[in-house]
């Protein structure tokens, strides 16, 4: 919806229920709303694949915020010890599995609902990636979207402690220590942060007000803001070309469909696809082979017993790579520190894409083989970099190429794709972009 | 700290991670047999389980109402399986108290609610440890309970099911193990009761799994027919779009 767009206010037809919708449109702008968001929303015809997976990354928030609900109704956050001898925490999440009525249920909804997030939300940022969606004039929407992604790590490492086990405890242990690297104010700012000097009943609790308050809050806000902002200009599509420069007389796009009904119907099919995936793992395999739940935290949290080995969830692998590839310190300053700016500057650099790329097209569809051989390239490291952060430092491919390397390589490379775009997306070849999207 | 374990930890610190690199070796889990269909075999488990297990390790998580879900009966549970609960609806505790048993042994048990889930890695299934944990302990006179372990390096938990197994020692030319004093049960026999152990184990691990993968089966069935209304509602709409 353009926001200099009128539409009518509602004329009852004269029924009880016409006249009951009259007097509340006068004071809502719910026809408005209905027309410029769904049903006179124009969306261009040729969305493929990649385009179910924004509205994907909704219906995952619904089914995060329902289960949510119902899990706060019997999680308590509390690292206390219970008679047994177990945090009640740690105790809590296995009354709701045991004794919950279908709580095991909402809990293995919620605990895939964090993957499943995750995948639809880094697909949805690559679809933008092939087909150039952050280009002008979608920058903000991109820039929105960044800032989705990074409140959704935020979520995703605030909800990993809840649980209060093994791998909670020493993975928020690795990850809130990183703090105190930072020179002058570190120790106190990581002190600050737990509450405590260790991670304890302080932090939990914070923790948990964080995972079901605060973030969700922001996530919610943004999601709005990306929304609204994807409405005032427009969709992108895989051509790359603006619909809206080619109307008919009525000013409506020539390539463009109400997203309802085209869409809805459309995207309820994407909709029973990705239940149907999100099932298989949620009633067949809901530790994901110990990448979704990890075997150490049917462990209670435990200060006194380090895991050999700490990973963290598979999401965050990428960019845990990101961070133990920095090893060198820099200007007298720990390298732990830059390492933690790299795990940052990785996410935050997404964010000027729109200005990074020099492109005269946006989709990939027209662009040269520089940027097609180089994304590919970026894709693969991106996964041998999460494949490398689910491991030890010290792991090394087939025994014995050594993996630690590898990653400060690809750590390399993938900074060099976003630096050096903006020559390399200029020199690149290039086709014509059609004059109307293109469809069969 | 003493100077002298100060050095020791320091050194340990230097060489962890070479010591990481050596126990990223594999070990080698024997294949728990699948009993969760068999109900006679879990229940077998159960009696294992209380007679031998539950006396230093609580299941605080599993209430022994819930055994009524193996095929007995609350009254079967009852004067079968409850020696230190009053009502069928409490949970699977130790008479000793957590406390007291970090006195004795140094260490207190762990809970084994959800041991099966816990002890699942790289190297096999939860289960898969536990069958071969348990059939792999050997006499050791260096230890103080006299038992070690092959899966569990210097365990601290004796050989519990010495009476039904006998006593295994280690050769240590073959790395082996062999029976040297028989128990009261042949190999084969005792292999079964401690699969069916571990059979429990897992169950009480997550004692909703078979509904679970029953109702998964269900809301998939289902999903597949919804897929196709809305892949006929999706092309009617679109029949047009050109």
């Amino acid at each position: 919806m353009a926001s200099d767009t009128h539409y009518e206010k509602y004329k009852s037809d004269g029924s009880i229920q016409g006249n009951a919708l009259e007097w509340f449109d006068a004071r809502f702008p719910a026809t408005s709303m209905w027309r410029g968001h769904l049903s006179e929303y124009y969306a261009p015809k040729n969305f493929n694949f990649w385009y179910f997976f924004g509205s994907l990354a909704m219906l995952v928030l619904v089914i995060q915020i329902v289960t949510g609900i119902f899990l706060v109704m019997h999680y308590k956050p509390d690292a206390s010890l219970n008679a047994n001898g177990v945090p009640v925490a740690f105790a809590s999440v296995e009354y709701i599995m045991r004794d919950v009525s279908w709580g095991w249920l909402i809990r293995y909804m919620h605990s895939t609902g964090a993957s499943a997030f995750f995948i639809v939300v880094y697909l949805h940022m690559f679809r933008g990636m092939l087909y150039g969606s952050y280009r002008q004039p979608r920058e903000l929407i991109w820039v929105f979207g960044v800032m989705i992604f990074l409140a959704l790590m935020a979520e995703g490492f605030a909800g990993y402690l809840l649980p209060w086990g093994q791998m909670s405890y020493w993975g928020a242990q690795v990850i809130l220590n990183l703090f105190s690297a930072i020179p002058l104010i570190g120790n106190d700012l990581a002190i600050w942060i737990r509450g405590d000097f260790v991670i304890g009943d302080a932090t939990l609790n914070r923790m948990f007000s964080f995972h079901v308050i605060a973030i969700p809050l922001a996530l919610l806000g943004l999601v709005a803001a990306h929304i609204l902002a994807l409405h005032e200009v427009g969709s992108n599509n895989p051509d790359g070309v603006e619909i809206k420069s080619k109307k008919d007389e009525h000013g409506i796009p020539l390539d463009g469909i109400p997203f309802h009904p085209y869409y809805s119907v459309k995207d309820i099919v994407g909709v029973v696809v990705f239940l149907m995936v999100f099932s298989i793992i949620v009633f067949f395999a809901p530790e994901g082979g110990g990448y979704l739940l990890e075997y150490n935290n049917f462990i209670p949290a435990d200060p006194m017993v380090t895991p050999s080995h700490i990973a963290p969830v598979w999401y965050f692998t990428p960019y845990y790579s990101l961070l133990r590839a920095v090893t060198y310190p820099l200007f007298g300053i720990d390298a732990k520190f830059w390492g933690v700016v790299a795990m940052g500057a990785g996410v935050l650099i997404f964010a000027f894409l729109p200005w990074l790329d020099r492109s005269p097209v946006k989709s990939i569809r027209y662009r040269g083989s520089i940027y097609k051989t180089l994304l590919t390239l970026f894709v693969i490291a991106f996964f041998i970099l999460g494949f490398l952060g689910t491991k030890s430092p010290s792991y090394a491919f087939f025994g014995v190429i050594p993996g630690a390397p590898i990653a400060q390589l690809l750590t390399a490379y993938y900074f060099l794709y976003f630096l050096t775009m903006p020559w390399w997306s200029k020199i690149d070849k290039y086709k014509p972009e059609p004059e109307r999207v293109t469809f069969k | 700290m003493k100077a002298n374990n100060m050095k020791k930890f320091l050194l340990a610190l230097l060489f962890a991670p070479i010591t990481a690199f050596a126990s990223g070796a594999t070990l080698h889990l024997d294949k728990a047999p699948d009993v969760q269909g068999d109900q006679a075999a879990l229940q077998n488990g159960a009696k294992t389980f209380v007679n031998y297990c539950l006396n230093c390790h609580g299941a605080s998580y599993v209430r022994y109402n819930r055994l009524t879900e193996l095929g007995l009966s609350e009254q079967q549970v009852k004067e079968n399986l409850m020696f230190t609960a009053e009502k069928i609806g409490e949970q699977m505790r130790v008479a000793a108290r957590p406390a007291e048993q970090k006195q004795w042994f140094g260490a207190t048990p762990p809970d084994l609610s959800l041991i099966a889930r816990a002890r699942a890695s790289e190297d096999g299934s939860g289960a898969d440890w536990l069958y071969t944990y348990l059939r792999s302990f050997y006499r050791d006179d260096k230890r103080p309970t006299g038992w070690n372990n092959t899966v569990y390096e210097n365990v601290g938990m004796p050989h519990i099911l010495w009476e039904l197994q006998g006593q295994q020692v280690l050769n240590h030319e073959t790395h082996k193990l062999e029976l040297s004093v028989p128990g009261k049960l042949p190999a084969a026999e005792y292999d079964k009761q401690v699969a069916d152990l571990v059979g429990f184990l897992v169950w009480m691990a997550e004692p909703t799994a078979g509904l679970r993968k029953q109702l998964g089966f269900g809301v998939l069935v289902f999903l597949f027919i919804l897929f196709g209304v809305s892949y006929a509602l999706k092309k009617e709409y679109w029949k047009d779009i050109k």
